[in-house]
């Protein structure tokens, strides 16, 4: 027995139970640690299907960035009106149907549809072929996510401006 | 693992996002209920390009993740703002345009 089936499913296990602590905790701070841990689980999968430039920028943007901001906001909103950090949940009957309706028609489309691919030897270097396709066929939509990141930037900056 | 295993985690990923984004009375809840989806969708497209031996899927995932953080971070900015003016993180709170 290979190692690949245990990474999988101990990973697997770890991103769902850390998902699902992300959605049911009652405490927010915890719940942005679990999605801290959620996330880095996700990095390891990417790992397992060999895109490790995927992994890097997962582990730097998500699990730093993304998490930093959410502490960074919970602080700011929760803390001056008082220890409020728990939350409550609403609705859990009409969550909980909708979103087991939409799993169970996902998995009978899996179930009827011919996915039984092989899984193809890594050819070459993946990060490499990445780059190349970047500069080259998609080297548009490379150029507008840069001009989206700066009208974020200039509109997170408007946001933060100081009142006058 | 086939490539079966990946979607049918990422289903599961998807559908547990869905769930917080559903249930979750916070806004910076609910936003974490869409990183959580956000990122079964990276799981998909990853797993596509990788079984499918396209490297475009990956190609796409960076764009995805950017995009993420970008909208994640003017989120919570949006969030912080609202929470300037009308005091409260709860989203049922802000009925300002309720009749």
């Amino acid at each position: 027995m290979s190692l690949e089936p245990v990474a999988f499913w101990g990973l697997a296990v770890v991103l769902l139970a850390s998902s699902l602590a992300v959605v049911l905790t009652r405490n927010l701070f915890h719940s942005v640690l679990y999605l801290a841990l959620s996330l880095t689980a996700t990095a390891g999968v990417f790992l397992s299907l060999d895109a490790e430039f995927l992994a890097a920028i997962q582990l730097l943007l998500y699990a730093g960035g993304v998490v930093t901001i959410a502490v960074f906001a919970i602080v700011v909103t929760e803390r001056l009106v008082g220890d409020r950090i728990t939350q409550t949940s609403r609705q859990i009957l009409t969550g909980f149907i909708l979103s087991g309706a939409l799993l169970v028609a996902l998995l009978v489309v899996f179930r009827r549809s011919p996915l039984t691919v092989p899984r193809p030897l890594v050819t070459g270097d993946l990060t490499r072929a990445i780059g190349q396709s970047l500069l080259t066929t998609y080297v548009l939509p490379f150029e507008l996510l840069g001009v989206l990141l700066l009208a974020a930037l200039i509109g997170a900056l408007y946001f933060a401006r100081p009142d006058d | 693992m086939t490539l079966q295993a990946y979607l049918t985690l990422a289903a599961m990923l998807f559908c547990i996002g869905l769930f917080g984004v559903i249930t979750r009375r916070n806004t910076i809840g609910i936003l974490l209920g869409i990183e959580l989806m956000l990122n079964a969708v990276n799981i998909n497209l990853v797993a596509f390009a990788r079984f499918l031996g396209d490297v475009s899927g990956m190609v796409f995932t960076v764009f995805t993740i950017c995009i993420t953080v970008a909208e994640v971070a003017l989120g919570l900015a949006l969030v912080i703002l609202i929470f300037r003016v009308r005091r409260t993180a709860v989203a049922d709170h802000l009925d300002l345009l309720k009749g």
